[in-house]
């Protein structure tokens, strides 16, 4: 190999080429595309609603924003019915999230273990996670039904007459969308779960065995403290998530039936686009949703960090 | 403590024959060195010794008695892990503590914290004991899986490779320590390695494996002076033992492509050409030697220094004390210790002499 600059002739050319564009623009054309698109549909919708919280406003009525200071925020921390839908929405995430991490932790624990096929079984437990909401809310609608739904027949129920409606009756709704939320959630839980549990050495159960340490010492002391930092994260990700809960939920039950499943972010819809337009007041529950939902990441976050230190 | 007795252990992984037929005894209180290049088999019988792998063939016994069907913490072993296998988590205290928190065992607090104390002093860990083990240099995280395994008194110590991963410096120091400690306790220890300075200075007997086969067993001297083939004088000793292509020719040896003449011993019966083994330190350079070569290559270590001497095609290494005062390319003359040679023949197995 020789080493250093002896410019040949067939290269140089292409070299030349090159130089016409310079490094410099090179950056400039890749970086801002992204950051056009970026400041248009993220960072400008985030300032402007900020502002329009602030506001009275409608988008239909064709009126200029009206400033309300901090009006809006206090009408929807006063209202009886927000409040009812946040602490709905606690225990939609409660529900959800313990199950997911429950059954999804299971798995892992499951599926580490390598046997015959389990690379196969593992792709197949991921794909609710792949597919779109919108399709996975209209076909659990099907499979729900309680004329025709699998569902009913696979937890004893054959006689359509007396089976429960999943997605009618106010106090199974909620359940029926934990339930898929569940179903489509889970795979993603295992699959951080099964990465952390593949990092933990061998050596240290072997150095339990010899060391006489029961089964049960073994899953609190090795494979609990070295999996907690990803399942937390996994935790953390379904949080936001179920705080943010809209697609399934829409493509479920929409909110009903009545306000059985109406969570914020359905709310926040229902505020922002139906009846009167409310884009002010609807404006500042987002806001809202986004000042909980920071503040619970914090803990979370800081509970990764005391897990990683051990 | 524990005599142990492997007979006839055979273990394969799918098309690898990893151990073939592997015996040996550990006698009480003996520490055993299995010397070995990677790749011989010495961890997988560490392993099955401790029952962490279960043999294809033959059996081990503890004082006589098979474990072959015990489970590793029935065994009573105590093992030190090449990686420093510490519960995260955990402080270093209560890491040292955990053997001897076994349910099976039920120790009073005040015993454990009586021993752990004990042998956090002896390895000089006693500062730590309050620490995290995450927070832990290499060689403190060392010194605790040492410790673990020592505040019990199992029936075996198995160490694989205790020193490897630690800098030069801290593995004498700690060399030293292990070395004190097994005399002081007269604990049944196998350790294995393959750096044939720890065995040297460590081992009572030194058994070597090569592919899976126990090729040799003896104490360091035996191994030293007395290497069964060349595969094994070649493994210790730095630098290694000049091994020379030769033939006889009655009375004398003359050692291929180069000037190198020796009568050949009385007692010993060789073939028509075989394998000539000289340490280093028979080489000795000095005025009235009786051969001459042209110095090719100087390495001065310091305490001593390593003559490449080249005679005819053949380059023979040499180690004398200190700096030595050639320069490259002079004439030197050297006589080589008689009694001190080994033969080969042309396999590489030791011919009597």
């Amino acid at each position: 190999m020789s080493a250093l600059p002896q410019p040949n002739p067939t290269s140089s050319s292409s070299q030349r080429a090159r130089r016409q564009i310079s490094d410099r623009t090179i950056l400039h054309l890749f970086i801002w595309p992204t950051l056009i698109l970026l400041i248009l549909i993220n960072i400008f919708p985030l300032f402007y609603s900020l502002y329009l919280s602030f506001t009275n406003y409608s988008v239909i009525s064709n009126k200029p924003p009206e400033w309300v200071g901090f009006a809006n925020f206090i009408r929807m921390l006063n209202s009886e019915e927000m409040w009812s839908y946040f602490a709905l929405t606690g225990r939609y995430a409660l529900l959800s999230v313990g199950l997911q991490t429950g059954i999804g932790f299971g798995l892992a624990l499951l599926l580490r273990e390598k046997f015959k096929a389990s690379g196969f079984l593992t792709t197949l437990i991921l794909i609710p996670m792949m597919l779109s909401p919108v399709v996975v809310g209209l076909f659990w609608k099907l499979i729900f039904n309680p004329a025709y739904g699998i569902f009913n027949y696979l937890i004893g129920f054959t006689n359509p007459a007396v089976a429960p409606d999943w997605l009618a009756q106010p106090d199974l709704a909620l359940f029926a969308i934990v339930i898929v939320d569940v179903w489509m959630w889970t795979p993603f839980v295992m699959l951080l779960c099964l990465s952390g549990l593949s990092a933990i050495p061998d050596y240290l159960y072997e150095a339990a065995a010899i060391d006489r340490a029961s089964s049960w010492f073994q899953f609190w002391r090795i494979t609990l403290p070295q999996v907690a930092p990803l399942l937390l994260i996994a935790v953390l990700f379904r949080t936001i998530e179920a705080f943010k809960a809209f697609d399934v939920v829409m493509g479920l039950t929409g909110g009903g039936p009545g306000t059985a499943t109406n969570t914020v972010a359905i709310e926040i819809y229902r505020q922002a686009f139906l009846g009167q337009f409310r884009t002010g007041r609807a404006s500042a529950l987002a806001y809202i949703v986004l000042i909980i939902i920071i503040a619970v990441s914090n803990l979370y976050i800081r509970q990764i960090n005391r897990a990683r230190e051990g | 403590m524990t005599h142990v007795a492997l007979h006839n252990i055979v273990k394969r992984f799918k098309q690898v024959t990893a151990l073939n037929d592997v015996s040996f005894l550990i006698a009480d209180g003996e520490f055993f060195v299995l010397l070995g290049p990677t790749g011989a088999g010495k961890t997988t019988t560490l392993r099955i010794i401790a029952g962490l792998e279960k043999q294809d063939a033959g059996s081990v016994s503890f004082d006589g008695e098979p474990v072959d069907g015990l489970m590793p913490a029935d065994r009573d072993v105590a093992f030190v892990f090449q990686q420093y296998s510490l519960y995260p988590t955990m402080s270093v205290y209560d890491n040292l503590a955990f053997p001897l928190r076994s349910p099976l065992r039920k120790l009073p607090e005040a015993d454990i914290r009586r021993r752990v104390e004990q042998v956090a002093e002896l390895l000089r860990i006693h500062h730590l004991l309050d620490r995290k083990t995450a927070r832990l240099s290499g060689g403190e995280m060392q010194r605790v899986t040492i410790g673990r395994a020592l505040v019990r008194q199992p029936r075996l110590f198995l160490m694989d490779e205790p020193l490897s991963n630690l800098d030069a410096k801290l593995r004498e120091a700690l060399r030293v320590e292990l070395q004190h400690l097994q005399k002081s306790r007269t604990s049944t220890t196998l350790f294995v390695t393959h750096d044939q300075i720890e065995a040297l200075t460590l081992a009572d007997r030194i058994g070597v494996l090569d592919q899976g086969r126990l090729i040799q067993v003896g104490t360091p001297t035996d191994i030293y002076d007395r290497p069964v083939t060349t595969f094994v004088a070649q493994l210790v000793g730095t630098p290694r033992i000049n091994l020379l292509p030769a033939v006889r020719d009655d009375g004398t040896l003359h050692v291929k492509d180069s000037s190198l003449k020796l009568p050949v011993p009385a007692q010993a019966a060789l073939p028509a050409e075989f394998l000539l083994g000289v340490r280093p330190e028979d080489v000795r350079p000095g005025s009235g030697g009786e051969f001459t070569g042209r110095l090719a290559l100087t390495e001065p270590l310091g305490a001593e220094t390593i003559l490449h001497i080249r005679s005819g095609e053949q380059t023979l290494l040499s180690i004398v004390p200190g700096i030595a005062p050639f320069r490259l390319g002079d004439e030197i003359c050297f006589t080589i210790q008689r009694d001190r040679l080994h033969f080969f023949d042309q396999a590489g197995v030791r011919l009597p002499s």
